[in-house]
């Protein structure tokens, strides 16, 4: 028993910028990746992928193949069509969703170029892709239907001719209809100013660095798929709701995973086939994509036509907004590719006070890869198009950026407010963030030298972009995804343990592949059981260790995930607490907790946790009746998203003889409520401007007219390396959450979604007073060029001035 | 074909197809899983080492045209327990989130303070163009560089020196006049 | 990806390699440093009966001086012709240009020498040694030839080499004293040249520009010498205003390609305004 020291605010570990403790063995490569497991035995697979994008299979010859060195066996889809079943889709958004059969591997036509044809699985990998060369395949060319546009069109040619159309679905609201707001069109029709604009969203590849990689071993007596995937239990549940295989006889593990953004947020082909594979053949097998093969075949984000009609006063106030998309889906819908808009629906009025909103999208397939969730999974394009719009009016009205939005947007005093969308947001105050970013930006220097530069006709001109964002986290509120017919709901799961030694075992259902819960999660541990930071292991991403949980994605981890251990560590508290006043002989009532020390009110006994968890492991002095066992579990479901918000300002320069973007500048104040590690919450919004002015700059998938990617490497599809990025200004506000007793928000996609608008929006305003109003992403040299070729009636074009 | 390869300060002599990547030799014969295969184009960086104290890209060299090099790994920068002062800056100053590019990242920014052991922080973005990194925007990645730089300097312990071997090293204008080059 | 199987032979000599070659047939391919093959087989693009490696032929390696020109070994990495001092004193260009390729692990494994014989129309050294009046020694069979590099390059990626040759030294003439830039266009860090421009002049005391050497990269199906613009510099005071008229005559003779990141217009522009910086930065005005 010892004294109880109350901690000072310094002592908690929330807030700590504490190293991670997973870096240890990912800087000396003692790593766990998929791709590294060897099991005795064990065979691999390669698989043939089609060259065309739309195609009948006339036939295929796999008898040179089967006669190939090491071969054990070749599986073409009509070996598989019985027990393949269709990849699940989790999300009929409307009650008439078109949703095709989705076949792992194609039976009898090819709806993209990488969709799979045969498997070939040999002794090993070198092998199966020599066998896999061998094999020859009859296609048939059936019409490629790559036009988004024209895909939606009455009369086109059907990527899934059964289903009679390309449009899988139309998904709409209205403010008037839901009650949220006023008459969109009597806006539109009473608005003094109209702006009308038309952005299109890029296909984006979410090009994790860790290819995908699935290996399976069905020997024991259960099936144990180590994958790299940032869905563990999704993934577990769907494949035996697929194969039909008893859900407990399925163990999924995801060991180290190399990022994810989205990307690996899937149900994939390639797992299916692996199981399959493993389960016919009762040998281990292995499938290792390759990078040209992960951006071939594994799903895209984004590609969106994004139609807005803009209302408002010649005061700068916003009276209404009508957005009218069209989404490609791809050849097949995955697992929440039909909800992706759907994400973006409730954004596109942003932080403002729109009085009026309606949203339509249609969904429409193409003979393309399948799209899903990329990093901000359909919010990002709302934050842009809302952003790229607000600057429009702004143009429109003669007011500066930041003035118009400060016009509209919700004051702080207004929280919690309910918008147009029918959300609540419960906190935030975009004054504060964006006072901070003009000032650490130096708006009104910049602004004076961009006048200047103007002034002087110089070559290189100067440009700022403006975005005040918010987004929708912590996915989700479970019956909120009921009433938009998501298949599953949004909690998540935690259980607490305490061992004997006073140590802790935290398991949590989300499943980390570089986001730093191990990190995270003990601070709060820490914290709250008042143990060392150090004393906590944080134990995830194997559903035999974790069987409960619904993985990491919508910066979802710390606001729902954690929130989970922290129900789950106070009932570890509440199992403590009469034990602990049994061995002190005290009334319940007179203890209190803090530091990890249960304390007798008034008198100074103690007793740790610690001691109350050998106490109970021995279990020789507990009250009569008492369970010998502190751990606890708990599922926390979110009652409301949490909505980040920040103010983003990026400076660029744009080269006028060439068509050159390089960024010089760029502040944002993000405000993600509650910190609780600034080093990894720093990493995060990092990583995420990384990824939003890659796609502002840089990024496009794009197919030729066979439907062929040409961007199909890292040769031509263009990650930005060191060289090509800035150096980032990163600072916060910190305005808590009132939805959860953490007060955090989440803060893994707000640097993406913030950050593509602003850019895009600099580019634009350096060059605006050439002409330029709107400039399609990626903004490259060339379209920059071109755009303010265009906008300069007496130029001629090519001369060098 | 029969090959002798100094891995990690461990000789391995090995019978391995002519097409076999030297990455795939260190992974799979090896068991030096540490380092990773990102790409199929010598892009991504993530397969980097040191082969006779230059960084190269694992996945570019032919495991048969390493017989008799001398490799060192991001398993091998550690000594005596302790970590090599790259790796520590890249944890200290959270240079890594999934880590999978890491390996790579190590080894390039060994490589490029070997070269310039005081760089600016644009010279680190212009020496790591060979390496990508989805994760983290580089800005910790830089900055565990130019800490790591500092460490270096501090520490007096030769770490990972260059070494030149006869392959990579000849004398050239007596080679080049042997054979009449240019005649 | 893994490369389709081959044979190996890594002679010691180049002798050795020629006779290799020959014995190995048509379907054999030579590899340097890998640079651009490694890709190639692990995509399975290219899969070679055997592969003559050059990377144990100690005399395909390294620079020397001859009379009024370097030699440099076709072998000899990019690093190590980056690092040389008689590149760096005689081909400044060359320096200049190979700095820009690739990044340091290619850099210390891709050859001068492969990069030429791959002859990428993007591929930044190509231009340099047109610009630079280099012959390139070929080495067969029936002996050794020299042929200039503007005859070298024939086509997209095809040159003048017959399959059983071997390219193994290139001879650049001296251009002490020039001063030089290579002015690279390209989208982001690691892709290639959309349009790069290799400049490299003599300029006298007296701030006239005694001669001129441009090469263009990626403006035709091979490395381009803008000659017009050359000729427009010779004689004339190195001036901004000068530069500026000659470049205009950058894109003459050339052959610009479309492809997404540009379209034949744009990469016309783009050498007219990379002309000029290339040439004003090498002429330090």
């Amino acid at each position: 028993m010892t004294a109880t020291v109350e901690p000072s605010a310094a002592e908690h570990e929330v807030g700590k910028a504490r190293i991670r403790k997973e870096d240890d063995h990912l800087i000396t490569g003692r790593t766990k990746w998929t791709d590294n497991l060897v099991l005795p035995g064990m065979l691999h697979i390669g698989i043939l992928r089609s060259p065309m994008a739309h195609a009948r299979i006339a036939g295929i010859d796999a008898e040179t193949a089967r006669s190939m060195p090491g071969v054990v066996a070749v599986y073409t889809g009509a070996d598989l069509a019985e027990e393949q079943g269709s990849l699940p889709n989790a999300w009929a958004i409307t009650e008439d969703m078109k949703a095709p059969q989705a076949p792992s591997l194609a039976v009898d036509t090819v709806r993209f170029a990488g969709d799979a044809v045969a498997m070939v699985v040999a002794r090993t990998a070198a092998e199966a892709q020599d066998a896999t060369d061998a094999i020859d395949v009859d296609y048939e060319d059936l019409p490629v239907v790559l036009d988004l546009a024209d895909a939606a069109s009455d009369g086109s040619d059907l990527v899934h001719p059964d289903l009679g159309t390309n449009v899988s679905a139309v998904w709409t609201f209205d403010s008037a209809e839901a009650g949220t707001g006023t008459d969109v069109e009597d806006e539109i029709r009473n608005a003094e100013v109209v702006i009308e604009r038309t952005f299109r969203q890029q296909r984006l590849i979410p090009a994790f660095m860790e290819p995908r990689s699935v290996v399976v071993d069905p020997t024991g007596t259960q099936i144990t798929m180590w994958s790299a995937t940032q869905v563990p239990h999704i993934l577990k549940l769907m494949l035996a709701m697929t194969l039909g295989i008893p859900e407990h006889k399925l163990r999924v593990i995801a060991p180290d995973v190399g990022g994810g953004f989205g990307g690996k947020l899937q149900v994939c082909p390639e797992e299916v086939l692996a199981l399959l594979a493993a389960r016919r053949l009762g040998k281990p097998v292995k499938y290792t994509e390759t990078r040209s093969e992960s951006m071939q075949a594994a799903h895209h984000g984004r590609d969106q036509i994004q139609k807005l009609t803009l209302a408002a006063r010649r005061d700068g106030t916003v009276t209404g907004l009508k957005v009218e998309l069209l989404a490609d889906m791809g050849a097949y819908l995955r697992l929440v590719t039909s909800g992706i808009p759907i994400l973006g629906a409730f954004m596109f009025n942003g932080i403002y006070k729109f009085p009026a909103y309606h949203f339509a999208c249609t969904n429409v397939f193409t003979n393309k890869a399948p799209t899903d969730a990329y990093r901000g999974a359909g919010r990002p394009e709302a934050t842009f198009a809302i952003e790229r719009i607000m600057d429009e009016l702004a143009t429109e009205l003669d007011m500066d950026p930041l003035e118009v939005r400060a016009k509209n947007w919700i004051a702080h005093e207004e929280f919690p407010f309910d918008t147009v969308a029918g959300l609540t947001y419960d906190s935030g105050n975009y004054e504060a963030a964006t006072a901070k970013a003009k000032e650490l930006f130096d708006y009104d220097g910049l602004r004076r030298e961009q006048a200047e530069r103007r002034e002087r006709g110089d070559t290189v001109q100067l440009g700022i972009g403006v975005s005040t964002f918010t987004e929708m986290c912590g996915l989700a509120p479970s019956r909120v995804l009921g009433s938009l017919s998501y298949g599953a709901g949004g909690w998540e799961h935690a259980s607490v343990r305490m061992l004997p030694t006073g140590k802790v075992e935290v398991v949590t259902g989300s499943s980390a592949h570089g986001q730093g819960h191990e990190t995270a999660f003990s601070q709060i541990v820490a914290d709250r059981l008042g143990v060392p930071f150090e004393d906590v292991e944080v134990l995830h991403g194997d559903t035999q260790t974790s069987p409960r949980g619904l993985d990491t994605y919508g910066s979802r981890s710390l606001s729902v995930g954690g929130m989970a251990i922290v129900k789950a560590a106070d009932r570890v508290i509440d199992k403590a607490r009469p034990l602990a006043a049994h061995l002190m002989e005290a009334s319940e009532d007179d203890l209190e907790f803090t530091g990890g020390q249960f304390t007798v009110k008034g008198t100074g006994a103690s007793v740790g946790i610690a001691d109350v968890a050998l106490a109970v492991f021995a279990a020789h002095n507990l009250p009569d009746g008492a369970e010998p066992n502190l751990d606890s579990e708990a599922t926390y479901d979110p009652d409301n998203f949490s909505f980040p918000h920040g103010t983003h300002l990026c400076a660029v320069e744009v080269d006028t003889e060439t068509g050159f973007v390089t960024v010089r500048k760029y502040v944002c104040v993000d405000d993600i409520g509650t910190v609780v590690n600034p080093l990894i919450v720093e990493g995060q919004v990092h990583g995420g401007l990384a990824q939003g002015i890659a796609q502002a700059l840089y990024e496009d998938a794009i197919y030729d007219e066979s439907g062929t990617l040409l961007t199909g490497s890292f040769a031509e599809y263009l990650v930005p390396g060191a060289p090509d990025l800035p150096h980032f200004t990163t600072d916060r506000t910190e305005t808590p959450a009132t939805g959860n007793a953490l007060g955090v928000k989440g803060v893994g996609e707000a640097g993406t979604i913030a950050s593509t608008p602003a850019v895009v929006n600099s580019v634009i305003d350096a060059v605006r007073h050439l002409g330029v109003r709107d400039v399609e992403m990626p903004c490259s040299p060339m379209r920059v060029w071109k755009a303010i070729q265009a906008g300069q009636p007496t130029s001629t074009q090519g001369d060098v001035r | 074909m029969r090959v002798t390869i100094t891995v990690d300060g461990t000789t391995y002599e090995d019978e391995v197809e002519p097409r076999t990547l030297l990455v795939h030799h260190l992974r799979n014969q090896l068991g030096k899983v540490g380092t990773v295969i990102g790409c199929d184009t010598s892009n991504c960086g993530a397969c980097t080492v040191m082969m006779n104290g230059h960084s190269v890209k694992s996945c570019s060299v032919l495991a048969v045209q390493a017989d008799g090099a001398d490799v060192t790994t991001v398993e091998g920068l550690a000594r005596d327990g302790e970590l090599h002062p790259v790796q520590e800056a890249f944890r200290d100053n959270h240079g890594l989130q999934c880590g999978y590019c890491t390996p790579g990242m190590i080894m390039s920014t060994i490589d490029l303070l070997a070269q310039n052991p005081k760089p600016d922080e644009h010279a680190v973005r212009e020496g790591l163009e060979g390496n990508l990194c989805r994760c983290t925007g580089y800005q910790n990645i830089v900055r565990a560089a130019l800490d790591a730089a500092q460490r270096l300097q501090a520490d007096e312990s030769p770490r990972l020196e260059r070494t030149e071997s006869p392959q990579t090293r000849t004398d050239s204008s007596q080679t080049m006049q042997e054979t009449g080059g240019a005649r | 990806m893994i490369p389709s199987g081959f044979d190996y032979v890594a002679p010691t000599t180049l002798d050795d390699a020629v006779a290799a070659l020959a014995d190995a047939g048509e379907d054999a391919k030579v590899i340097a440093g890998g640079q651009s093959l490694m890709p190639v087989l692990r995509l399975r693009l290219n899969s070679p009966s055997t592969l003559v490696d050059l990377g144990r032929i100690a005399e395909l390696r390294g620079v020397r001086e001859d009379g009024d020109a370097i030699v440099v070994g076709a072998m000899t990495t990019h690093h190590d012709v980056i690092t040389d001092p008689l590149v760096g004193r005689h081909a400044t260009l060359l320096t200049d240009a190979t700095q820009t390729v690739a990044d340091p692990q290619i850099r210390h494994r891709g050859t001068f020498g492969g990069s030429l014989a791959h002859a990428d129309p993007a591929g930044d050294l190509s231009a340099v040694a047109v610009a630079l009046d280099a012959t390139l020694t070929l080495v067969g069979p029936n002996g050794r030839r020299d042929i200039g590099a503007e005859d070298f390059f024939t086509d997209f990626f095809t040159t003048a080499l017959e399959p059983d040759e071997i390219l193994a030294s290139v001879r650049i003439p001296k251009h002490t004293g020039w001063a030089a830039h290579y002015e690279k266009f390209h989208r982001v860090a690691q892709s290639w040249s959309m349009v790069a421009v290799a400049a490299t002049v003599d300029v006298d005391d007296g701030g006239v520009i005694r001669e001129a050497a441009v090469g263009l990269t990626n403006m035709a199906a091979v490395p381009v010498r803008a000659r017009a613009v050359e000729q427009a510099l010779v004689g004339q005071a190195a001036d901004v205003e000068v530069i500026r008229a000659a470049a205009e005559h950058a894109a003459e003779g050339t052959d610009p390609m479309t492809d997404p990141n540009a379209d034949a217009e744009y990469r016309t522009h783009l050498a007219k305004v990379l002309t000029r910086r290339a040439v004003v930065a090498a002429a330090g005005v």
